[in-house]
């Protein structure tokens, strides 16, 4: 069978909504238009009952209740919800807020708006492997601290974060725990009760549902937890979060939520093959490329590689019937390189270089074969014509050279 | 980030790539940029010590798409030109001729430093002002 390009091996963007999702949300874009808080009629219960269907499905993949399950637009407002609502819930109790340096930008940036608040944020720094360390969380938890918030997976390098062990240490100390796990839920199983986690951010469209809906959870019991909401309006969620429901988008995210959750053992072992048969062809094949972050604990799907002495563009430009990504500067609208990989301390030389490799349900081996060939045909081109692998060829120690940086 | 047709022709058929002998009197080398920058370039010219007129370039450099053809468009402009004339290339004409957007300015100015470099390297081998040179004149 002839292979369709372009490939889409771009997964932790975004993914692609599943054909079962989109045919489980059609009749809530046509004739079942209802608004969920309508009482009176029979659009309105059909909406609402839609919509329980759905908290219930998300409840199940995380083994939280479907009453603790709060729906916003998408995970940048769950992570904002999360972070500036319990600010706001907790202030009398403290000021302090823990995260890490590798966190995404909704979680980042939000801090910063804290900060101006006058809330004191700590980021913890991650190891190589991209993992933040333990000892260095409990230490800096103080009596001023209200909230830690780490995520589940992330979303460049893939690593997984001792959840559980946060958990258990916060839970210990007393403060709450928000998770980010917008690249983890439906991709490894994750259990709000096992892990601790009071509170949990997911997006619909990472796990094969739609853009532009996401969920919070809330602890419900032990403890209770509540957050402030950050938009004033007719009080739905349970006060938490005002705005008419995005039904349709709800259903589906419910139904992405119910696949996921029926299939991902399968799939995940499916997947993790060809992300391992993807390294292995590169790495046998090519040398001097770094897996950035740990093998160990790591999503099934991702694979962040540096090709050391090849410019990550000009790497994109080659392949450019893959569609993937990279921490190379010229590819950012900031002009830096990846502060993840920078986090891991790489060098910014290595982020320059690093390709994502984001696959996914409909990834399939025919397109790993071919990804793999190709990127090693250009990135041995791309060698021939760079002046770093020539010297280190040459013996020369690069960290070692005086360059005329401009 | 759309590429203008002219970079992916430089990119996808870069010329004169390559390395000539940095040891060779009649060779000028120049090293720009860093890999912390993440783009490096070393152009080479060649230069005939009768007329002034450089003869061969080339070039290795790691970055960018853009990066790649301004110093491979670099070393087309350079054959054919003496040195004094090359000095005169500007990264204006890197910009317009690939149609850079402005964010890939800096790779026509890392170009036209490389080709600066390289002549001055060029004419610190061969001027009066090098005891060595200077020796071999008298
Ligand atoms: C780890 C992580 N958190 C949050 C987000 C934001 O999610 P959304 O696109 O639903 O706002 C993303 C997606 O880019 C992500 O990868």
């Amino acid at each position: 069978m002839a292979i369709k390009l372009p490939i889409y091996m771009d997964y932790h963007a975004t993914t692609p909504l599943d054909p079962r999702v989109l045919e489980a949300m059609m009749p809530y874009l046509t004739t079942k238009f209802g608004n969920a808080a309508s009482r009176n009629h029979s659009f309105g219960w059909e909406a609402e009952e839609a919509v329980e269907t759905a908290r219930k499905q998300i409840g199940d993949l995380v083994g939280a209740n479907a009453k603790e399950i709060i729906f916003t637009s998408g995970a940048t407002e769950s992570n904002n919800l999360a972070l500036k609502g319990v600010a706001e819930m907790y202030s009398e109790r403290g000021n302090h807020i823990i995260t890490a340096a590798t966190e995404h930008k909704a979680i980042l940036d939000t801090c910063k708006r804290l900060e101006k608040h006058g809330y004191r944020i700590t980021y913890l720094p991650v190891t190589a492997s991209g993992l933040i360390d333990l000892d260095m969380l409990r230490e800096s938890i103080t009596d001023r601290t209200i909230l830690v918030s780490i995520m589940y997976a992330n979303n460049e390098i893939g690593v997984i974060q001792p959840v559980a062990e946060i958990g258990k240490i916060c839970k210990q100390k007393g403060v709450l725990f928000h998770c980010d796990g917008v690249q983890a839920v439906g991709k490894v199983p994750v259990n709000v009760i096992q892990d601790n986690i009071d509170l949990l951010s997911l997006s619909g469209h990472k796990l094969y549902g739609p853009k532009g809906v996401g969920a919070l959870y809330v602890r419900r019991r032990n403890p209770r937890v509540q957050v402030t909401a950050q938009m004033d309006g007719g009080g739905h969620e349970r006060g938490m979060r005002s705005g008419t429901l995005n039904v349709p988008g709800i259903v589906g995210l419910g139904e992405a939520c119910a696949l996921c959750r029926k299939e991902m053992a399968e799939e995940s072992v499916r997947v993790g093959a060809l992300r391992d048969k993807l390294k292995d062809r590169l790495t046998a094949q090519l040398d001097e490329v770094y897996v950035n972050g740990t093998m160990e604990s790591r999503l099934p799907n991702n694979l962040n590689i540096s090709f050391a002495f090849v410019e990550g563009e000009s790497l994109l430009m080659g392949i450019n019937d893959v569609a993937v990504s990279s921490g190379s500067a010229c590819t950012s609208a900031t002009l830096e390189p990846s502060y993840v990989l920078k986090a891991l301390g790489a060098g910014d030389d290595i982020a320059h270089s690093s390709i994502r490799f984001g696959l996914g349900r409909f990834t399939t081996e025919e397109e790993v074969d071919y990804v793999a060939e190709k990127v090693v045909t250009v990135v041995r081109k791309l060698r021939e014509l760079s002046p770093l692998y020539e010297m280190f060829k040459d013996g020369v120690d690069l960290s070692k050279v005086q360059w005329a940086a401009h | 980030m759309a590429y203008s047709n002219k970079v992916l022709d430089h990119y996808n058929n870069p010329r004169n790539v390559g390395a000539l002998d940095r040891n060779d009197q009649q060779v000028g080398t120049g090293m720009v940029g860093a890999p912390e920058c993440g783009d490096v370039m070393k152009l080479q010219v060649k230069v005939n010590p009768e007329t002034g007129i450089i003869e061969d370039a080339k070039f290795k450099t790691f970055g960018c798409g853009s990066a790649i053809a301004s110093s491979s468009l670099a070393t087309e402009m350079l054959k054919g030109k003496t040195v004094d004339e090359a000095l005169e290339i500007k990264n204006t004409v890197i910009v317009n001729e690939l149609a850079l957007p402005p964010v890939k300015i800096h790779c026509s100015v890392l170009a036209e430093d490389a080709i600066k470099a390289a002549i001055a390297d060029y004419k610190k081998k061969n001027s009066v002002g090098n005891p060595a040179a200077a020796q071999v004149a008298q």
